[in-house]
């Protein structure tokens, strides 16, 4: 047990960056599915965004590799231990691959992939209609998927601070914990 | 233990609440394209309005008369590549051809910035509804009636009671001059965009695709009839295939107080007026060989420069085609009433 008490700084900023972009994403996405009439501003927002998340996962990516992470505590089961490997992956992976189904199913499509005015991105796949409604299916179950993942993750982390108050999130949190607020107590 | 499982229930609730899962009337893009397919039965592989048409391509020579009004690119001086499709609206793909059937023009211009500006227009002068509730309820009241002759009378006046711009609007789409054809109608945005200059300058704008008198050469033969069921279609391949029809596009510039947001209702017809460019079809193609068949003519799929406006039918119309492109690309592509036959230069001299 001599890892740090909290994540690393930089870890802690992308994390609620990217939890504030996927909450927005969350709910842009189910938005644009039931509303006729705001449709046209969310899906504007929800290009630009998806590839910002894109950028911002591979940056997070790259800096798990390189920061320290803090133990597990003491009140972390064994099961939990094991599952949050597997959660971390899950997410990472959801983070690369629903932008680029999305990325990929405008693509193949052939709709423009506008970001800011004249700013646009390149196909990454041919034109298939047959690929464009596999990758819309998809793109479609992953968000369900993404969503139910992250109110595990959310579940967790609330069933550890507040039904057995050991202070987990302090780990996360973007200001500096003392560590007598981490552990359980 | 009650708190941590209330805030993931109040956040997976309010995510279902904002996805509409609990308005099950509310009117959403699925419903939207579902009520189509109620009318007018499924048909597999069509558009679910608009569903005849024929693909068409050519050039857009921009004559640079837009540049000072809208940085698009489109407006530079220079000739587009431009593929489009003629159809007829409604969701019947083997209906008959009918003089009364509103005729529409969708074009997709290939900016060569890798830009796209994708228009669909109608022949008609306003468009019949200015929301999408009342699209969807204007449907439904026009369907027909079982064991009718048409739609049921009772439901089509309580309809245009609840909506008397709409009442108004029919009466000016039948005052409005029907064109012999395709080649010779002229095809208007009715939706209100937004032209942006490089210094900023915002207009408004509607756009329309007038057509350029024919020479007497070009003109449709005078045994040409109403006759067969794509008579219509005929006719505009035979002229493609005779003389490239040509339009011109032009920008009707709306004043401050014009509205923007209500497709019912014309501007002064005083309004200044902006000849851009002219637009050739040269080439015609069924469907069944088109590339115009698998673009989904989307109207707010433009290029910097041109915006949509808070015309509420815009994002109505940009969320249905996608439910309607994603629903029939998915589904085994049927023969189309106009064959590549069809189309050939048969009628041509």
């Amino acid at each position: 047990m001599s890892g740090p008490v909290q994540f690393a700084w930089p870890s802690r900023i992308l994390h609620w960056l990217m939890a504030a972009m996927l909450l927005s994403m969350f709910f842009i996405g189910a938005r644009m599915v039931s509303s006729v009439e705001g449709y046209s501003t969310l899906v504007a927002i929800h290009r630009p965004l998806g590839i910002a998340i894109l950028v911002l996962a591979t940056v997070r990516w790259l800096n798990r590799r390189i920061q320290p992470l803090p133990d597990f505590l003491p009140t972390m089961s064994g099961v939990e231990r094991r599952m949050i490997p597997w959660m971390e992956r899950a997410l990472y992976t959801l983070m690369f691959a629903m932008p680029l189904v999305g990325w990929g199913m405008l693509s193949a499509a052939r709709y423009p992939i506008v970001l800011f005015g004249a700013l646009h991105l390149p196909p990454i796949l041919p034109h298939s209609v047959l690929l464009y409604t596999v990758l819309r299916t998809v793109h479609g179950v992953l968000a369900y998927l993404f969503f139910a993942t992250f109110l595990i993750h959310l579940g967790g982390v609330l069933f550890h601070t507040l039904v057995l108050r050991d202070g987990l999130i302090q780990r996360m949190v973007p200001w500096r914990a003392r560590p007598s607020d981490s552990g359980s107590d | 233990m009650s708190l941590a499982a209330g805030i993931v229930g109040a956040v997976a609730l309010s995510f279902l609440y904002v996805g509409g899962w609990f308005s099950p009337h509310a009117l959403t893009p699925s419903r939207f394209v579902d009520t189509f397919e109620q009318v007018n039965g499924m048909h597999p592989g069509f558009r679910r309005n608009h569903a005849k048409g024929v693909g068409v391509s050519g050039t857009f020579e921009s004559n640079g008369q837009g540049a000072s009004l809208s940085k698009a690119v489109v407006f530079e001086r220079g000739r587009i590549p431009v593929i489009g499709r003629f159809a007829l609206a409604g969701g019947m793909p083997y209906a008959a051809d009918a003089v009364k059937a509103v005729r529409s023009l969708a074009l997709e211009f290939r900016l060569p910035d890798g830009e796209e500006w994708r228009t669909g227009m109608n022949a008609i002068p306003v468009f019949a509804v200015r929301t999408p509730d009342a699209f969807r309820d204007q449907l439904v009241a026009m369907a027909q009636a079982p064991g009718k002759n048409g739609p049921d009378p009772s439901k089509v006046s309580a309809f245009l009671a609840r909506y008397p711009e709409t009442a108004r609007a029919i009466g000016k789409i039948k005052a409005y001059p029907s064109a012999p054809g395709f080649a010779q109608s002229r095809y208007n945005s009715l939706n209100a965009f937004v032209l942006v200059a490089s210094d900023g300058r915002r207009t408004p704008v509607r756009w329309s695709m007038v057509p350029e008198p024919e020479a007497a050469s070009s003109a449709l033969p005078s045994s040409s009839s109403e006759t067969g069921a794509n008579f219509l279609f005929d006719a505009l391949a035979a002229r493609i295939h005779r003389a490239p029809p040509k339009w011109h596009l032009v920008l009707t510039l709306g004043a401050p107080n014009d509205p923007t947001s209500d497709a019912t209702v014309e501007w002064p017809a005083e309004r200044r007026t902006v000849d851009v460019g002219t637009l050739t079809l040269d080439d015609v193609e069924s469907e069944e060989t088109s590339s115009a068949r698998t673009v989904n003519f989307d109207p707010l799929v433009l290029p910097a420069g041109i915006e949509g406006s808070d015309d509420p039918l815009l994002s109505a119309r940009s969320a249905a085609y996608s439910v309607s492109f994603r629903r029939r690309v998915a589904e085994p592509a049927a023969s189309s009433a106009v064959t590549p036959a069809d189309v050939q230069g048969r009628g041509a001299p």
